[in-house]
């Protein structure tokens, strides 16, 4: 019970923040009479969102689809390279400025050549969401690797021990803190990716939805499929912080961690 | 054999033995051509299995590249370095290594972290996975009580002091009964009475163990506490300028640091030091001291 007074405490003033927006936001638009065309007042677009929740949940699913197996995909494909260009300096200086490149390209930009090799679909919105994560893991995951203390190193290789068990049992749990920063950034980027390639090209998704619901001027359906993006980065980042908070809970010296 | 190597006559606790270590004119040079540095002139000298010697000198006279030649993490750019008779390299021993900074890993508690060294050298390593719950545990109970931190194993790194993380750190070097334990600078950033409680402790450890010791420190009291032998280096390029036989009996304890013969080790110590830095020469003399 105490716990939970101390929580509503915590969280008083960011969830007054987030209800005094919406009241604003409502306010606003009925005391300036501005129409729903412009900007649809947040009632109305919850509305919208009950309206139309079974032509919305096939495109909820199909973004979060591709957004997670891209963001597997991608998350799979950084941890190795970071882990590769993290562990060893030649591979560092040979394939850091390819990636530097590869990452200044707007992710948009691959989109077309993407749709052109797969077609319009699924795929290239998998592809656009998993290139678009990589990047930030593969720099954390490196500098977490190529961070470790070498007094640390030292008395490993005292040990007589080998590359990979320097690896399993110092370098990637180490890395595992930058790892989970990356991955809240990676997981939101990855929703950028696939909503995207779905404006783009795609006959689904939430992104598709929201192109078809503009273009016959539905406003508040468009706003609902922002709601809908919103509430699914939020839910996927708390996700990731609540293992974040489990596995690395020793890099912020979590208190509770010695008695769980 | 040579003008270092000479015969240790240890005080009372060890007989020395045969020949553990030998440098044959080991050197260091870092770089190439006109901007090669000798970090490390070359070398000869041999240390007794058993021995307990201390490296002493001004910084960057290394010190701590001998103890890595030792550590294998150096190999030598002229001469040979030999442990256990055999060249570097050629037959496993065991070694334990601490630094003066701790370097726990912090997601592991005190006890895994301690039990490290056992899930990576054979021929714990192949037993591991049995044993890390029984026969290991309660090793590393029983080294943990040694040092004076029965019933911290379940705590992690952050919730120790720093003289604590040190005693785990000393635990986690020894855990795998090295034959040689090699110690830069490892009680440097402690407290003096919490470093004079370590002393105490590695002395300790050493009488029971029966391991050799190289020990690399800045503290001279230190040296002479705790080492059979100090070899004192001078740098630019490092060498070993004088090698001193601590003729005081074991076990030693703090009262001692502050006998006369003690303190006249000491100050003989220090003005060699203060030499090999091309300092003034001046020695601070205590009052009280012969």
């Amino acid at each position: 019970m105490e716990r939970i007074v101390e929580i509503i405490r915590e969280k008083g003033a960011s969830t007054a923040l987030i209800i005094g927006f919406f009241v604003f936001w409502e306010l606003f638009c009925l005391m300036g009479n501005i129409s729903d065309i412009l900007l649809p007042r947040p009632t109305q677009i919850i509305a919208a969102l009950i309206k139309f929740w079974p032509a919305i949940w096939p495109h909820t699913y199909q973004t979060l689809y591709t957004t997670l197996v891209g963001f597997s995909i991608g998350v799979a494909i950084g941890l190795a390279l970071g882990v590769l260009i993290g562990s060893s300096k030649l591979a560092y200086d040979t394939a850091y400025p390819l990636l530097v490149g590869f990452s200044s390209i707007p992710k948009v930009a691959v989109v077309p050549i993407f749709v052109l090799w797969y077609g319009a679909g699924t795929v290239p919105a998998i592809l656009t969401a998993m290139i678009i994560c990589i990047f930030p893991i593969v720099v954390n995951v490196a500098t977490g690797i190529a961070t470790v203390e070498p007094e640390l190193e030292d008395v490993m290789k005292t040990l007589k021990a080998s590359k990979l068990d320097i690896l399993w049992n110092v370098s990637l749990p180490r890395s595992m803190p930058y790892f989970f920063a990356a991955l809240k950034v990676a997981i939101t980027l990855a929703f950028v990716g696939s909503v995207v390639a779905e404006t783009v090209a795609s006959n689904r998704g939430i992104g598709n939805m929201m192109m078809i619901a503009s273009s016959s001027f539905n406003v508040p359906l468009v706003f609902a499929g922002l709601f809908v993006l919103a509430g699914l980065g939020v839910a996927l980042y708390v996700l990731f912080s609540l293992i974040e908070y489990r596995v690395t809970g020793w890099a912020h010296r979590k208190t509770d961690l010695a008695a769980s | 054999m040579s003008a270092q190597g000479r015969e240790t006559r240890a005080g009372t606790a060890v007989s020395p033995g045969a020949t553990f270590i030998e440098f044959e004119n080991a050197s260091i040079t870092y770089g190439r051509g006109a901007r090669a540095v000798e970090a490390l002139a070359p070398t000869t000298l041999r240390i007794a299995e058993g021995d307990f010697v201390a490296l002493v000198g001004p910084s960057g006279c290394g010190k701590s590249t001998i103890l890595k030649m030792v550590g294998e993490l150096l190999k030598p750019s002229t001469g040979h370095v030999f442990v256990s008779g055999r060249e570097i390299g050629a037959k496993p021993i065991r070694i334990g290594m601490a630094y003066q900074n701790p370097t726990l890993l912090p997601w592991l508690n005190i006890r895994d972290n301690v039990m490290l060294p056992l899930k990576i050298v054979p021929p714990f390593r192949q037993e591991f996975r049995s044993k890390r719950k029984g026969e290991f545990r309660d090793r590393v109970d029983a080294m943990l009580t040694q040092v004076g931190l029965a019933g911290f194993g379940e705590k992690y790194p952050f919730q120790l002091s720093g003289g604590m993380m040190q005693r785990a750190n000393l635990c986690r070097a020894l855990i795998h009964e090295p034959d040689l334990l090699l110690l830069d600078e490892p009680f440097g950033a402690l407290d003096q009475f919490t470093r004079e409680e370590l002393w105490a402790i590695m002395q300790d450890l050493w009488l029971s163990k029966k391991l050799t010791v190289l020990l690399v420190t800045h503290d001279l009291r230190e040296a002479a506490y705790l080492a059979n032998r100090i070899c004192v280096m001078s740098s630019r390029p490092g060498r070993i300028l004088d090698d001193q036989i601590v003729e005081l009996s074991r076990p030693r304890n703090i009262d001692m640091t502050f006998q006369p013969d003690f303190v006249a080790l000491n100050q003989r110590l220090r003005a060699l030091i203060v030499g090999a830095r091309g300092g003034t020469g001046i020695v601070n003399h205590a009052p009280g001291t012969a």
